[in-house]
C-alpha cells in the first residue's frame, strides 16, 4: 500500500463525509434528519483539522460543535414543532440560490485551479498529520502572549459571555 | 501528498453549500446550521493555510509572530460561532413563542 | 506487535494497519468482557446490601447468569414502533455503546499500554462522551414517544449541566501535570492528585456520576415518573447495548478517576519498566475500588428531584469549581516541581535522601505544592460546606422544619 494513496484516501473518505453531510443539511426536508448531516459533516471537518495536524481543533470541534452547537439546535427543533411529521419546502427562490451557490463555487474553484500551476505555493506539498513541533501549546503560548492575541482572546470570551447572558434574556419567558 | 488546493476546493464547496441552505431554507434553524456550515468551511481554509504556509511559532510576517496565526483564528471562530447559535437560537424560540412560526419569511413586521 | 510481524516479513505498512487493528479489537473487547463480569457484581452486591444473597443459580455463585440474560434477550422479539425513525432508532443504540468504548483508546494501563497517547487525550474523551449523549437525544426523538422523548429532554438537560464543572474541574490535574496528556498526567502524579486537590477530584467524581445516570442521579430513567426515560420503546438485544453501554460507562468514570486523580498505575513500584502488569493490576484495583464506592451510592441513597439536581450543579457545584480552579491556578504558579533539583536534593542525602529513596524523588519536588494546595482545598471545602449548611439552616426555617440529624432522632425516640 503506497503511502501517497493512502493519504488520498482518507482525504477522500473526509470529504464524503463533508459534503454528503452538507449535501443531506440543505436538502433533507426533516429538520432533525438535516440536523444529522450536520453532524457528519463537522465530525468530517474535524477528521480535516487531524489531517492538518491541529488535534487540538479537532477535539474542540467535536466538543463545541457536536457535543454543544448541534445538541442546541436539536433543542430548538424540538421545542418549535410538534413531533415529527411536518416537512419542510425551499422557499419560491430557491431556484436562484442554487445557481448563486453553483455560480460561486464554480468562479473560486476556477480562481485556485487557474491559481494553482508552476510554482505556485498552492502546490506545496506537506507531509499531511505530522505534527509541526509542540503545535497546542504554542497555540496556548499564542493565545496569552502580549505580543500575539491576548486581546482579541479577551473580546472574544467578553463577547461570549455577553452573547450567553443576551441570549438568557431573550429567551427567559415573562414572569 | 496532497496540494493545498485540495483542501481549498473541499472548503468553496461546502461554503457554496452552506450558501445554499442559507438562501432556499426558509425554517429559521436550517439557516442556522447553513452559516454553522459556511463558518466551517471557513475554518478549514484558515487552519489548511496555516498547515501549509505558517507552520511553527518561528514564522513572522512584518515583525509580527503570525505562526499560529490559522489556529488562532479559527480558535476565534469556534468562539464566534459559539455566540452566534446561542443568541439566534434564543431569538428563534423567542419569536416561536409570541408568533407560532419559526418561518423566516413570516417574521416581516418591520417591512410595514 | 508491530515489530514482531515485520521481523515475521511481514509489509511494515500491512502490519501496521494488523498491530492497530488487532489493538483495538482487544481494547474494544476489555470494556465488553468486563461489562458481563461487572453485572454479575452489581447484583451480587445489591443483593448483600439488601439482605438478599444475589444470583446464585447458574454457575458457582451466579457467575454465569449474565449468560443466561444475553441468552434471554438476545431470543426476544426485536419491536420498532410504528412512526419511529427507523435508521435513527437503529443507530442509538450502536452510538451509545461506541462512544464509551471509545474512551478506552485514551486510557493508559501502564507506562506503556495505551491505545492512543494523544496530547489531547483528556479532551478526546470530553468529546467522545458528549457523543452518549447524543445517542439518548436519538433514542429520544427517533421513538415517538413522549415518555422517551421527556426523558430525554431531562437527561440531556441534566448532561450538559454537569459537563460544565466536569470540564472545570478536570483543568485543574491538567493544570498541575502541564499535559492534556493522560500519561502525562499519571507521570505528573508521584503524590496523587486526590491529596493535592481533593475538592477537584470530589467535583470530577458527583459529576461524572451524574453523566452515567448513576443513583442518585438516575432521574434519566426515573421508573417512578417517566416509566423508562429515553429507552422506553427499545428491546431484546438494542436495549442491552444501552444497558452494557450504562454499565461500561459506569466503570469508565471510575477508571478515569483513578487515571486522574488517584495516581493510575502508579503507586508501590507498580508500572516500571518490568513491572507493566503489575501497573495494569494497579489501575485495575483503585478502579474496581472506586467502582465499589459506586456501588454503595447506588444502593443506599434515594433518588433526588430534577430541580435540586440542577440547583446543586448551578448554584453549588460551578461555583465551587470556578472558584477551585483560580485558587489552584495562582498557588501553583510559584511551587511548580522542579524534578532536576530534587533529584540533586536526593543524591545529597540525609532527610531528604532518606524520604527520597523511599517514595521517590518526585514525591520530593512536588511535596511543597502539594501542602500548600491540599490546606488551601482543605480551607475552601470548609468554607463551602459552612455555607452550604447556613443555606440549609435558612431553608429550613423558612419552612418551618426543624433541623434534627437522624442519628439523635433515633435517640430521643429510644428513650
Amino acid at each position: 500500500m503506497q503511502p501517497e494513496f493512502g493519504q488520498w484516501f482518507i482525504f477522500g473518505l473526509f470529504t464524503v463525509f463533508i459534503i454528503g453531510g452538507g449535501i443531506g443539511t440543505v436538502t433533507s426536508s426533516n429538520l432533525f434528519h438535516a440536523a444529522l448531516w450536520l453532524i457528519i459533516s463537522l465530525f468530517g471537518v474535524a477528521g480535516f483539522f487531524v489531517l492538518l495536524a491541529a488535534p487540538f481543533l479537532a477535539a474542540i470541534q467535536v466538543l463545541v460543535y457536536i457535543g454543544a452547537i448541534v445538541v442546541l439546535i436539536i433543542f430548538a427543533i424540538m421545542l418549535t414543532r410538534r413531533l415529527m411529521g411536518l416537512r419542510e419546502a425551499p422557499n419560491s427562490q430557491w431556484a436562484y440560490g442554487l445557481v448563486g451557490a453553483i455560480v460561486t463555487f464554480a468562479v473560486l474553484a476556477l480562481g485556485l485551479v487557474l491559481a494553482s500551476t508552476g510554482e505556485s505555493p498552492l502546490l506545496v506539498s506537506q507531509p499531511i498529520s505530522e505534527i509541526t513541533g509542540e503545535s497546542i501549546r504554542d497555540l496556548g503560548i499564542a493565545l496569552v502572549d502580549v505580543n500575539q492575541y491576548v486581546l482579541p482572546f479577551i473580546v472574544a470570551s467578553l463577547l461570549l459571555e455577553a452573547a450567553m447572558v443576551g441570549a438568557i434574556v431573550i429567551a427567559r419567558e415573562d414572569e | 501528498m496532497l496540494p493545498l488546493t485540495a483542501f481549498l476546493i473541499v472548503g468553496a464547496l461546502l461554503f457554496c453549500i452552506g450558501m445554499y441552505a442559507v438562501l432556499a431554507r426558509r425554517n429559521a434553524v436550517a439557516i442556522l446550521m447553513g452559516i454553522e456550515l459556511m463558518l466551517n468551511a471557513v475554518n478549514i481554509n484558515l487552519v489548511a493555510f496555516w498547515r501549509y504556509l505558517t507552520p511553527g511559532t518561528a514564522a513572522t510576517a512584518q515583525g509580527l509572530q503570525v505562526g499560529m496565526a490559522g489556529q488562532s483564528f479559527a480558535a476565534f471562530v469556534f468562539v464566534v460561532a459559539a455566540a452566534e447559535v446561542a443568541v439566534g437560537l434564543a431569538l428563534v424560540i423567542s419569536i416561536y413563542r409570541n408568533r407560532r412560526t419559526v418561518i423566516a419569511e413570516d417574521v416581516d413586521t418591520l417591512r410595514y | 506487535m508491530a515489530e514482531f510481524l515485520i521481523n515475521s516479513g511481514w509489509n511494515p505498512n500491512l502490519a501496521q494497519i494488523v498491530a492497530s487493528t488487532l489493538g483495538a479489537v482487544v481494547l474494544a473487547s476489555f470494556g465488553l468482557v468486563w461489562v458481563i463480569f461487572s453485572i454479575w457484581l452489581e447484583r451480587k452486591f445489591a443483593g448483600r446490601v439488601q439482605d438478599r444473597i444475589g444470583p446464585n443459580r447458574t454457575g458457582p455463585y451466579g457467575l454465569f447468569q449474565t449468560f443466561a440474560d444475553i441468552g434471554k434477550l438476545l431470543t426476544k422479539e426485536d419491536i420498532t414502533p410504528k412512526g419511529a425513525d427507523k435508521h435513527v432508532y437503529n443507530f442509538a443504540p450502536i452510538l451509545a455503546v461506541a462512544g464509551i468504548i471509545a474512551i478506552f483508546a485514551v486510557i493508559p494501563f501502564n507506562h506503556a499500554w495505551v491505545g492512543a497517547d494523544l496530547n489531547v487525550g483528556v479532551l478526546y474523551f470530553v468529546a467522545v462522551g458528549s457523543l452518549a449523549t447524543l445517542a439518548i437525544l436519538l433514542a429520544g426523538w427517533s421513538s415517538n414517544n413522549k415518555y422517551a422523548l421527556l426523558g430525554a429532554f431531562r437527561a440531556i438537560a441534566a448532561l450538559i449541566s454537569y459537563e460544565v464543572p466536569m470540564i472545570l474541574s478536570l483543568a485543574v490535574p491538567v493544570l498541575l501535570a502541564g499535559s492534556m496528556s493522560m500519561q502525562d498526567i499519571v507521570k505528573g502524579q508521584s503524590i496523587a492528585y486526590v491529596f493535592v486537590v481533593p475538592v477537584s477530584a470530589l467535583i470530577f467524581f458527583v459529576s461524572q456520576l451524574a453523566e452515567v445516570g448513576r443513583s442518585p442521579f438516575d432521574l434519566i430513567e426515573a421508573e417512578s415518573e417517566i416509566i423508562a426515560g429515553f429507552n422506553i420503546e427499545y428491546s431484546g438485544m438494542k436495549f442491552a447495548m444501552f444497558y452494557a453501554g450504562e454499565f461500561i460507562h459506569a466503570f469508565v468514570i471510575c477508571i478515569l478517576t483513578a487515571v486522574l486523580f488517584l495516581g493510575g498505575w502508579r503507586g508501590l513500584g507498580a508500572g516500571e519498566p518490568g513491572y507493566e502488569l503489575f501497573g495494569f493490576l494497579m489501575l485495575m484495583a483503585k478502579s474496581v475500588a472506586v467502582y465499589a464506592f459506586v456501588m454503595l451510592l447506588r444502593n443506599t441513597l434515594p433518588r433526588i428531584r430534577i430541580d435540586h439536581m440542577m440547583a446543586f450543579n448551578w448554584k453549588f457545584l460551578v461555583p465551587l469549581a470556578l472558584v477551585n480552579l483560580l485558587v489552584v491556578t495562582f498557588l501553583a504558579r510559584p511551587f511548580v516541581p522542579d524534578y532536576a533539583a530534587a533529584e540533586a536534593l536526593v543524591a545529597e542525602g540525609g532527610l531528604a535522601g532518606l524520604v527520597g529513596t523511599i517514595f521517590g524523588a518526585g514525591f520530593i519536588a512536588e511535596l511543597p505544592r502539594a501542602v500548600v494546595l491540599l490546606v488551601a482545598n482543605v480551607i475552601l471545602f470548609i468554607v463551602a460546606t459552612q455555607l452550604l449548611h447556613r443555606y440549609g439552616e435558612a431553608q429550613r426555617s423558612k419552612l418551618g422544619v426543624q433541623a434534627v440529624p437522624p442519628m439523635r432522632a433515633t435517640a430521643m425516640a429510644s428513650d
